[in-house]
């Protein structure tokens, strides 16, 4: 046992107790929390700081809105419905077409305009939400996936994971659905997580279920050496989350747009550690030097070439 | 920075804690170890009524010197009250006797006393054989008592066999219609002690009741024990009203005899009379402090001994939950493993206390269990949240209710104690337990309840040592000790014993 720690403790795998203790709780300071955990906040923030985020085409705030929020959809038939505050994929709804009064969900069922209705005021209450606050619903466009994941992916959206320790990409994954995930890209769920080499993104092997993988456990096709279109955009937008927030660490969710490019998803102040098994790599090290060499580094470009620099692979 | 002053508080609490503990353990010589067998006992009687504005009377029996214990030392609290201490002509009882001129609303009174086992007084030679005032039995009750005497006559001996007979018949589930016209429908122990001295007193043999307690280690609700003494001419001798034989426990101490009720109020309402016993740790305490020949009367002014009896013993409890939170800190963040809500499992183990680690277990899975199938069937009516929880709540008490309700109709007594875990946490549970099994799969809901219940049932198994009790009750500041360790837990940036096995694939087929 004591083997494997000191194994463990020698490729510098991040544990929760020190991630929690040196990292979150050292760098993210709790009042900035609240930016992260609503995702209209986040939005509206990346909004501003001009950075592309899926566009926002309604809110509802309150029950008595929903007479209007059918005016809202006036004229759309593709849309996502969210919670704000919602967790693990949880409460979102995709809407993929119209057929007549009724609206298509991506699941392959047909919803009325009543049971759209419900489902908004669940998310108000807060059947979604961590602790059960009051919450919002979010309307925003739906994301066309660029065919790169199509062969490694089972229904659903993949994203693309970044750990940004100071503004600094230190690691990256793509979560692939599957059967088991229901759709979505959650690794808890049953996603698949493949690692993602940070100098040319390109993909490593996966993490399923704590094992790894190197073909989609549904599709059975290969999840190593997929190269991630505009790998550098990507990164760039990552490392300019850590002005947009102030968070030291976070985990950036970012999606690859069709025809709109890389947007971000959404923010998390407290990301998982499964990203370590998926690049076959411990956090620590690169973590450690960018503590030291954080003086270096001013704009997001230095960021970005300083993690392609270093954090490549084949340096590993 | 931060690591030298955590280690500067760490040092600071240990040393101050240890020299605590040092100096009380080692110099003043207290008890390390719980004492075994105690002779000192602390007992109080609490009087509650509500007085109605008008001149009010409230008496209560208080114990006196017997054969095999002595009153060292009592008092009365009775803010306001006029006091007296009566001899009853009955029986020769001993009486507090309170009275005020006018007194309104909710009020309470105390006679708190420390009781000695003493087996060196000389039984007091009793007079003449007494006149026991007994229930004086007419007409069709007469004629039921003295056949009853008789026939008990026929088939006994001695006085032993006599009493054993009659005691023997009394507790029959369907005594003869003699004994069914004296007793009453659904007769209680002290009702059916009642009947026998006076049946035995128509036969001639001197008998009266007996109303007492049992000296324990620690009870705040110690329930009245009636039993039978009988005349045997030279002693009066006790007798075990259930069993009928001559034996009773040895901590068996009377309070008064007769059987009229231990409190009695006139100009008042609503008279209750609580009794609560502790053993008596302070004696040895005391007593170690004479023989050091040393006096602090400030370590002991503001010692938990301090407290009334009531208090010392809900302390007795609230000192152990630190003990359980530094091992849950120990559990979750040293081995990593899952609960439901960090405090949940040190409450469900303080309800192990009163239920017992497997009847515990048993009660606490099914509830989950029950509440959990409910649950799921209300999550299909998608509520919203607060009502959500409300009915999981009302559902969760009904099924305790009716739990208590099956296993005391199979006469499984311990089912009772179902009432005693904190229903709001259970609803809690049972609501996150869902969640996590909805969203996260059956396998990560069942892996946390289990891990909640591993560590409710080691908390149990260390908090239920008597020398942990004893330890933290007598010595607290090693909680201080306890609170150092919480804090360097609280800066252990290692991996979770868990966790190892989590990161394994790292290692493995690393390339």
């Amino acid at each position: 046992m004591f083997r494997l720690a000191k194994q463990l403790c020698g490729i510098g795998a991040l544990g929760l107790n020190r991630r929690n203790a040196d990292y979150t709780l050292k760098y993210n300071q709790r009042r900035l929390y609240p930016l992260v955990d609503d995702k209209l906040r986040t939005k509206q923030l990346a909004e501003e700081a001009g950075m592309a985020v899926p566009e926002l085409y309604g809110v509802v705030e309150a029950a008595h809105q929903i007479r209007h929020w059918s005016d809202l959809l006036k004229g759309r038939s593709d849309f996502v419905v969210k919670p704000s505050r919602g967790s693990g994929g949880e409460g979102i709804l995709v809407i993929s077409g119209r057929l007549k009064d009724m609206y298509r969900v991506t699941n392959g069922e047909l919803a009325s305009q009543s049971e759209l209705d419900y489902h908004v005021l669940n998310i108000l209450s807060g059947i979604y939400s961590l602790g059960g606050l009051s919450d919002r619903a979010l309307v925003e466009y739906r994301v066309q996936c660029d065919p790169v994941f199509d062969s490694v992916t089972y229904h659903g959206v993949p994203d693309i994971r970044i750990v940004v320790f100071l503004g600094v990409p230190v690691m990256a994954m793509v979560r692939l659905p599957t059967r088991m995930s229901r759709g979505k890209a959650n690794l808890h769920q049953g996603a698949v997580g493949a690692g993602i080499d940070m100098a040319k993104g390109t993909t490593l092997t996966g993490v399923w279920k704590n094992n790894i993988v190197t073909e989609h456990p549904d599709t059975g096709m290969r999840l190593t050496h997929l190269k991630v279109p505009k790998w550098e955009h990507l990164l760039q937008l990552a490392s300019r989350c850590y002005e947009l927030t102030g968070l030291g660490y976070q985990g950036v969710d970012l999606v690859l747009d069709r025809d709109r490019g890389p947007l971000i998803l959404e923010l998390n102040a407290r990301p998982g550690l499964n990203i370590q098994i998926a690049n076959h790599a411990g956090l620590l090290p690169r973590l450690e030097v960018v503590e030291q060499l954080r003086e270096r580094l001013h704009s997001a470009e230095d960021r970005v070439a300083f993690s392609q620099q270093r954090f490549s692979a084949v340096n590993q | 920075m931060n690591k030298f002053q955590l280690y500067l508080l760490t040092l600071g609490l240990t040393i101050a804690g240890l020299t605590l503990f040092g100096y009380k353990a080692f110099l003043l010589k207290f008890p390390l170890t719980p004492e075994t067998h105690s002779r000192v006992w602390n007992v109080e009687a609490r009087v509650t009524f509500v007085g109605r504005n008008d001149p009010i009377k409230v008496s209560l029996h208080v114990p006196d010197n017997s054969r095999w214990f002595a009153i060292v030392d009592e008092n009365f609290i009775s803010r306001g009250y006029g006091l007296a201490t009566i001899k009853t002509r009955h029986y020769g009882n001993r009486k507090a006797v309170w009275s005020k001129r006018k007194a309104t609303g909710r009020q309470s009174l105390f006679y708190r006393c420390v009781v000695r086992r003493s087996r060196l007084a000389e039984p007091p030679a009793p007079p003449s054989p007494p006149e026991a005032e007994y229930p004086i039995f007419e007409g069709a009750y007469l004629a039921a008592a003295e056949s009853v005497i008789a026939q008990i006559r026929e088939q006994s001996a001695d006085m032993d066999s006599l009493v054993a007979e009659l005691m023997n018949r009394l507790n029959k589930s369907q005594p003869d219609e003699n004994l069914t016209l004296l007793l009453g429908k659904e007769p209680s122990l002290l009702k059916k002690v009642e009947i026998a001295s006076g049946i035995l007193a128509h036969g001639g043999v001197p008998a009266r009741v007996v109303q007492g307690i049992r000296l324990e280690e620690q009870n705040r609700n110690a329930p009245l024990i009636p039993w039978l003494e009988v005349y045997d001419g030279k002693l009066w001798r006790s007798y075990d009203p259930v069993s009928g034989q001559g034996d009773i426990p040895d901590n068996y101490m009377p309070w008064w005899r007769g059987p009229s009720p231990m409190g009695h109020i006139r100009g008042g309402d609503k008279l209750q009379t609580e009794l609560a016993i502790g053993a008596n740790q302070e004696a040895a305490i005391n007593a170690a402090l004479e023989r050091a020949g040393l006096a602090n009367p400030l370590l002991m002014t503001f010692s938990l001994f301090s407290l009334p009896i009531r208090t010392q013993a809900v302390y007795r409890v609230l000192l152990l939950v630190p003990v359980g939170a530094f091992l849950l800190a120990v559990f979750r963040n040293v081995i990593g493993v899952k609960t439901f809500g960090t405090f949940m499992p040190i409450l469900i183990a303080l309800a192990f206390r009163e239920t017992e680690l497997l009847w515990g277990i048993a009660l606490f899975s099914s509830l989950v269990g029950l509440g959990l199938a409910i649950r799921f069937q209300l999550e299909r009516l998608k509520l919203l949240l607060v009502p959500r929880l409300a009915s999981v709540l009302i559902v969760v008490v009904l099924l305790m209710a009716g739990l208590s309700v099956l296993t005391h109709k199979l006469g499984l007594e311990r089912g009772l104690s179902v009432a005693l875990f904190p229903m709001v946490i259970l609803t809690m549970t049972i609501e996150r337990m869902s969640i996590v099994w909805e969203e996260q799969g059956s396998k990560e809901g069942l892996q946390q309840a289990l891990g909640s219940l591993l560590v409710a049932a080691c908390a149990y198994l260390i908090i239920t040592v008597s020398y942990v009790e004893h330890l933290v009750f007598v010595f607290p500041e090693l909680l201080l000790l306890l609170l150092a360790g919480t804090l360097l837990l609280g800066r252990y940036t290692g991996y979770r014993l868990l966790e190892l096995s989590r990161f394994r694939a790292l290692i493995k087929k690393n390339p």
